[in-house]
């Protein structure tokens, strides 16, 4: 027993390491230990994060010499102008904001039933099965599931076989997109689904509301915020997505691949990075919307 | 027993099975309407299980429920005329307290303007008129016991279940809360149906008490009832402190066949000046002031006998040799079926 132990004398302190005089030194310098846990992430936010965006900002304003193709640090709004006024950008942008909200929509309308099932419904057992099939495709290479994708709808490929293949194009990219980022939807709103507990369905139930009326009035309000941060992925993600649309895609140009465009075979940068100005909008007009709703606060 | 009508529930022979293990097992249970019931035992006595079949969340494996001398175990929650208050209140976070009042009258589809009046009159009972705006989160475990309690009897239920409604709140709070809800009894005139583990406030809330164990009623009775005459030795152990003598000890110390039970308050020790020889004999092994009285713990041969005597008896030391003496009326003999001793 522990208390004989302590009768023949006390037992000696912990021997002071360096590492103990360590922590007892960030024990009682809050200020100094937060610094230091914080310090790398805010580095590399900083500088790598913000202030790339704003060398981007900056860029945008620049022109490229017409002769030589080199960056000429004249300030213009030219690149702007081609941006907001020419068709192409204009089409171009409407397709990309189509094929977001597509798979956006998919996403989610798949995620709500399989989550319902896998956190409510499925046993144990059966819920860590479906968690597995359901995160086993983030094990797989982007390019391997964007050209599994491509065999699968292009002629002569699987669907084709079967007589339902859509080809190459838009409709071949929103099922790809909605597949590679499927996971991404799906485990929040799963996750949004456990968070609830099970004695609020039978409340509602005790209270008399059947299912439709439970799941109205109690379910969706609840899972909602997991339902825009999972939104919030497959519509960011499929916004600045630009090599899916080239695999299965065909011919189309969204937003990703005119900026890709602009750097590589057009050579010009100042365009690119006012092109990746409409993204960046259309996800802040997003976010700001999705924050007026309310549902981030409950994230 | 057979006949069920005047009664608010009936079971019969109920049973629910979760693979081999019986959670309850052949309960069969009268409650009239208007009485303040309770269910009470350990955790896993089945107490709790039996207040989900009644509401519904639960379908017994075997046996009947009837609500009203109508059988309702087929029926889904929704279809039946009870009313829940659960243990961690089970408030909808996303609604406001007034909103969560109106859940029930809403569902009933109350024109708005009725549902609004009759959540208010809820919440006044409930003395919560200030609070309607408020979420669930910015309430203290007092008042969203409060608001659970109104949300459950704002829609008129014949029937009202609470599964351990107090057991989350602090011992005042408690105490004030376990008036209140006798009092809304009375002033509503429905059945209540309480579970709780913690025998005090049963004895002190209800009209009649099943006290539960390993799935099986041990038994039912006033609270009165209960604690002067336990019907077996869980029982008596359970309701209040109790002095049990099993077969060999109540043979050996009290020359009766059986087994039985003597209340510690119906002990006394005999004044050594005395001399008379007491009933029993030991030495004190322990001397705890309660308050309002003394409890001492005496080992008499094998068994520990507790005695329980006013504050200002005289003092004993530990150690000391004493008689004890009770008078035969007091020597409850229990019942050997369903022993498991605690």
């Amino acid at each position: 027993m522990s208390q004989t132990s302590r009768a023949e004398g006390r037992l000696p302190a912990p021997p002071m390491t360096a590492s103990r005089r360590l922590s007892s030194f960030f024990a009682t310098h809050r200020k100094l230990s937060l610094t230091a846990l914080l310090a790398a992430p805010l580095a590399w936010l900083v500088l790598i994060y913000i202030v790339s965006l704003l060398l981007l900002l900056v860029t945008a304003f620049w022109s490229t010499d017409s002769f030589t193709g080199q960056v000429v640090q004249d300030w213009t709004l030219g690149n702007f102008t081609a941006v907001f006024t020419e068709a192409l950008y204009r089409a171009v942008t409407v397709r990309t904001l189509i094929i977001a909200v597509s798979v956006t929509i998919i996403d989610v309308v798949i995620a709500l039933p399989v989550g319902y099932f896998m956190s409510k419904v499925a046993g144990p057992r059966l819920r860590g099965a479906l968690v597995v099939a359901f995160l086993m495709p983030l094990w797989a290479a982007y390019l391997v599931k964007a050209y599994a994708w491509r065999t699968i709808v292009s002629p002569h490929g699987l669907l084709d076989s079967l007589g339902i293949s859509p080809g190459l194009g838009l409709i071949a990219t929103i099922i790809t997109m909605s597949y590679i980022w499927l996971p991404y939807v799906v485990m929040p709103v799963y996750t949004g689904f456990e968070r609830i507990p099970d004695n609020l369905i039978e409340a509602a139930g005790d209270l008399g509301a059947k299912g439709w009326n439970t799941f109205t009035a109690v379910i969706v309000p609840l899972v909602w915020p997991s339902v825009i941060a999972g939104s919030i992925f497959s519509f960011s993600l499929t916004l600045g997505d630009y090599i899916a649309v080239q695999i299965v895609g065909g011919s189309q140009q969204l937003l990703g691949t005119l900026i890709y465009a602009n750097v590589g075979t057009g050579g010009n940068m100042p365009l690119a990075a006012a092109t990746a100005f409409i993204p960046i909008v259309v996800i802040v007009i997003y976010l700001t919307a999705v924050r007026r709703t309310g549902a981030l606060k409950n994230l | 027993m057979t006949e069920s009508s005047g009664m608010a529930i009936s079971l019969r022979g109920v049973e629910r099975r979760f693979g081999e293990v019986a959670a309850v097992d052949g309960v069969d249970l009268d409650i009239a309407e208007g009485e303040f019931f309770s269910m009470l035992g350990p955790s896993g006595s089945g107490k709790t299980t039996v207040l989900r079949l009644i509401a519904g969340f639960d379908e017994p494996t075997a046996g009947t429920i009837e609500l009203a001398g109508k059988p309702v175990h087929h029926l889904a929650s929704y279809d039946r005329d009870v009313n829940t208050v659960f243990q961690d209140y089970a408030l909808f976070p996303h609604l406001n307290v007034i909103e969560n009042v109106e859940f029930g009258l809403r569902v009933r589809r109350i024109a708005k303007a009725k549902r609004r009046q009759l959540a208010r009159e809820a919440l006044e009972r409930m003395r919560l008129g200030a609070l309607e705006t408020r979420r669930p989160g910015e309430l203290s475990g007092g008042q969203r016991q409060r608001v659970a309690l109104a949300r459950a009897f704002v829609v008129d239920p014949k029937v009202l279940l609470l599964d351990e409604p107090l057991g989350a709140l602090d011992k005042k709070l408690r105490e004030q809360m376990q008036i209140e809800l006798k009092d809304l009894q009375r002033n509503l005139g429905i059945t209540f149906v309480f579970v709780t583990h913690d025998q005090e406030e049963a004895l002190t809330l209800s009209d009649r008490i099943a006290v539960f164990n390993d799935g099986r009623i041990q038994q039912v009775d006033t609270p009165e009832n209960l604690y002067s005459a336990p019907a077996t030795e869980f029982v008596a152990s359970f309701v209040g402190t109790s002095n049990l003598f099993d077969e060999q000890a109540a043979h050996r110390l009290l020359g009766l066949s059986g087994t039985y039970t003597i209340r510690p308050e119906n002990l006394r020790f005999i004044a050594a000046e005395s001399g008379r020889p007491g009933r029993l004999s030991g030495t004190v092994r322990n001397r705890m002031f309660i308050g309002s009285s003394h409890r001492t713990i005496v080992d008499v041969e094998e068994l520990e006998i507790s005695v329980l005597e006013p504050a200002g008896s005289p003092n004993r030391e530990i150690g000391d040799a004493v008689a004890i003496d009770f008078n035969d009326a007091d020597v409850r003999k229990l019942r050997t079926d369903g022993l498991s001793a605690a």
